[in-house]
């Protein structure tokens, strides 16, 4: 998982161009741990599929 | 530490000034002297607008000499996080990148209202940088520091409006709140924050963070001067897209009109867990002066806090995309490694994050149905020293940043209205949630009014300076 993940942003930060030194990465990394553990509580709560956003837009 | 003694609140000074028992010139004085002697500790403002504030004060009198009319907050002093333009002034936003910004062309619309009510703008105040924060530690400018221990944290990112306003510097500072950046900083500093409901004031010609859940509101030592800055400040503003279009819902005229008819419960579950015992005493006492004993379940909460994490942290990202490639290492390394990992999370998370917040908005109002208040903590805790890193909550280890913020982020999440008042526990205070439906900020200032006179909630002279 781990080395998964290293190229993981290896490869998001090349395709985005973003800068990632050395030194930061085990703090990037650290950081998309918790992110993606809480963004997997979200998705596996069962919503229907007809739930809107909730991102704001008149017309 | 000695008690500092407290001089006026807001209300007090507009009757002084507008009774012409005191200028205008007198009380921006009083409170820049105020500022240059006691912020030296409190390093609570980046920018003291002396000047401006002197011209707008002597305006002040003259029309009251004039025998003009001059509005509710007549000679006020009164301060906002440096997120907010000011004109002539760069934005920083706390950061450092921002301060190679043009100066501002413009104030923001809730100064220009403050002012068209009166108020006196003495300065801008420090914040953690870019709001991506609950400390109130700046990298760049040093922390701002708790008005009752200068060596605890202020609670971010509105750092610098606690301070000041706990350190009664100012009698009231506008900050922002995003996940609760209002809340907290109102708590650590012993005062009362109020978070209105999402879209109900302009954040025109301010710098965002979370577009989302970005809200603008006032800090203030008691609840008359916060309902007086709130109704200042109300209206619609083409300039921000998310403001409302409803009419002005002057909160004042029902201030006062007691408890008679609210129905108040204790948030349960998540909201009874992760909290250190002076937040459990802080809920008790104000549960048992309003007689609340029910208790209700907020569904999901934990969920709704890790969808909150979720969009702040893609949001926040997308704002900064460009600034991080150009200028990754003039960020506060904490903020830039954050933003970074934040422009990796997978498109498809931030969707359903924002589909499940429509979900848990539908469940959340349906609690509103047989309830009009909800009590929460405001923070796990009382300030954590400055530096700290970590803090055990039912006997686990837990980094304090991440974690500060827990039972603010699911209530901002959808928007609701929330009055943080302040209960003045020994040693440090701290805050209580008085959270309650959409548009109905009337309902939780009554309620924070009602345990101000009841001696329950009371902001504590600052002890630390």
């Amino acid at each position: 998982m781990a080395e998964h993940l290293d190229d993981y942003i290896d490869a998001v930060a090349s395709a985005m161009a973003l800068p990632l030194e050395d030194a930061w990465r085990p703090v990037v990394r650290a950081n998309l741990e918790v992110s993606l553990r809480l963004a997997r509580l979200v998705d596996e709560f069962p919503l229907p599929d007809d739930t809107e956003s909730a991102a704001i837009y008149a017309a | 530490m000695s008690e500092n003694p407290v001089p006026m609140s807001a209300a007090e000074i507009a009757q002084a000034v507008s009774g012409r028992k005191i200028t205008a010139v007198a009380a921006t004085e009083a409170a820049l002297a105020r500022i240059a002697t006691h912020d030296k500790i409190l390093n609570s403002f980046t920018d003291v607008t002396a000047d401006r504030a002197r011209a707008k004060a002597r305006a002040i009198d003259a029309a009251i000499a004039a025998g003009q009319p001059v509005g509710p907050l007549a000679g006020v002093p009164f301060a906002v996080k440096n997120l907010f333009d000011v004109q002539g002034l760069s934005t920083r936003a706390g950061s450092k990148i921002n301060r190679d910004l043009s100066p501002a062309p413009r104030d923001a619309t809730l100064i220009e209202r403050m002012e068209a009510a009166g108020a006196v703008l003495v300065g801008a105040l420090n914040m953690g940088e870019y709001a991506y924060d609950f400390t109130g530690e700046n990298v760049h400018d040093g922390p701002s520091r708790n008005p009752h221990d200068p060596t605890r944290m202020t609670g971010g990112s509105s750092g610098g409006s606690g301070s000041a306003v706990g350190g009664a510097l100012v009698p009231i500072a506008l900050g922002s709140d995003t996940n609760g950046s209002i809340r907290v900083p109102a708590s650590f500093c012993g005062i009362f924050g109020l978070k209105p409901t999402y879209g109900r004031l302009s954040r025109a010609r301010s710098f965002p963070f979370v577009a989302s859940f970005d809200h603008l509101g006032p800090l203030a030592r008691t609840v008359t001067d916060l309902a007086l800055a709130y109704d200042a400040m109300q209206g619609p503003d083409a300039d921000d897209a998310a403001c409302t279009t409803r009419p002005v819902e002057p909160a004042l005229p029902s201030l006062t009109s007691g408890l008679g008819g609210l129905r108040i419960a204790i948030a349960g579950g998540y909201f009874q867990s992760n909290v250190l015992p002076e937040a459990t005493e802080a809920v008790a006492r104000v549960a048992k002066a309003l007689g609340a004993t029910q208790t209700v379940e907020i569904p999901e909460a934990a969920r709704a806090r890790a969808a909150a994490f979720i969009i702040t942290t893609t949001e926040g990202a997308s704002l900064h995309l460009d600034r991080l490639r150009r200028r990754p290492n003039d960020f506060d390394p904490a903020v830039r490694d954050r933003l970074i990992a934040g422009a990796m999370i997978p498109a498809a998370y931030v969707d359903k994050a924002q589909k499940f917040r429509r979900w848990y908005r539908a469940k959340v109002l349906e609690l509103f149905q047989s309830v009009d208040v909800i009590l929460a903590p405001a923070t796990a805790g009382t300030a954590p020293k400055l530096g700290q890193v970590n803090f055990v909550l039912d006997g686990v280890e837990l980094q304090v940043r991440p974690n500060i913020g827990i039972h603010t982020q699911p209530i901002s999440f959808i928007g609701l209205p929330v009055v943080a008042v302040p209960v003045p526990l020994e040693p440090l205070p701290i805050g209580v949630q008085i959270i309650a439906a959409p548009w109905r900020e009337d309902v939780a200032l009554r309620v924070a009014w009602a345990l101000e006179q009841m001696g329950v909630a009371a902001a504590p002279a600052p002890r630390g300076i």
